[in-house]
């Protein structure tokens, strides 16, 4: 099962991880990405391109649900105006065991960083300034390129 | 032919819409090429377009370099790296 969205509308976290826990399996991993309050920050809005990010989300889940063969993928994305302590992304992966539920976790939170359209404004009263795109998460999200390590 | 554009965050901002329908010269190949044409339009391109290694593009919602051809494509979108999640 493949479940993605964008939506403006506040995420319910306890909603959405009993609705991707009911897919059944003997593991899940979740993510929660909230908006972090650094350096004075008041709001945060988030700018999408509509139809190409739908796309690049169900291109992410369906990766790992290949990759790990996982029983369900799930990922939704907020956008437009929101304030410090929401939160902004939920990833969930439900598989048969945890390695591949936390791996497939990471690839996905890590590969929407850098493949999903998405660009944040961070308000800091009436500054607003776009944020930066991080070498961090290039590295972050190459890393999956890598093959699989051999088992020990 | 007519070439749907759409731009977004500090680009669209830079420029001053969201997108616009062009006729780009037959000249125009690729998306750099594209991107080379629209800076000459005025101020607000030129500034959005100065630093070529800041922007990414997709051709038809699909994620391209820039030296990417853009022929018969119906709608090219520019912008800087994402940065959700």
């Amino acid at each position: 099962m493949r479940r993605v969205a964008v939506t403006t509308a506040p995420l319910d976290v306890a909603v959405l991880t009993a609705e991707a826990f009911a897919a059944g399996a003997g593991a899940m991993a979740t993510f929660v990405g909230s908006v972090r309050s650094d350096d004075g920050v008041t709001a945060l809005e988030l700018e999408h391109y509509a139809g190409a990010t739908d796309r690049a989300l169900e291109a992410v889940a369906d990766q790992a649900i290949v990759r790990w063969n996982l029983a369900s993928a799930t990922i939704v994305h907020r956008v437009g105006p929101m304030v410090p302590g929401e939160p902004i992304v939920f990833v969930a992966a439900l598989a048969p065991h945890r390695q591949a539920a936390l791996d497939a976790c990471a690839f996905m939170i890590d590969r929407l960083k850098t493949d999903a359209p998405f660009w944040k404004r961070e308000r800091r009263g009436v500054d607003a300034r776009w944020v930066e795109a991080r070498g961090s998460d290039q590295a972050a999200a190459a890393r999956w390129h890598q093959p699989p390590l051999p088992e020990p | 032919m007519a070439l749907d554009l759409l731009y977004f965050a500090w680009v669209r901002e830079a420029i001053g819409r969201d997108g616009e329908r062009v006729e780009p010269p037959a000249e125009a190949r690729t998306v750099a090429d594209l991107i080379d044409w629209l800076a000459a339009r005025g101020d607000g391109y030129a500034r959005a377009f100065a630093d070529r290694t800041r922007l990414r593009a997709a051709v038809d919602q699909r994620f391209v370099l820039l030296d990417a051809a853009i022929a018969g494509a119906r709608e090219v979108a520019i912008f800087p790296p994402v940065t959700g999640g």
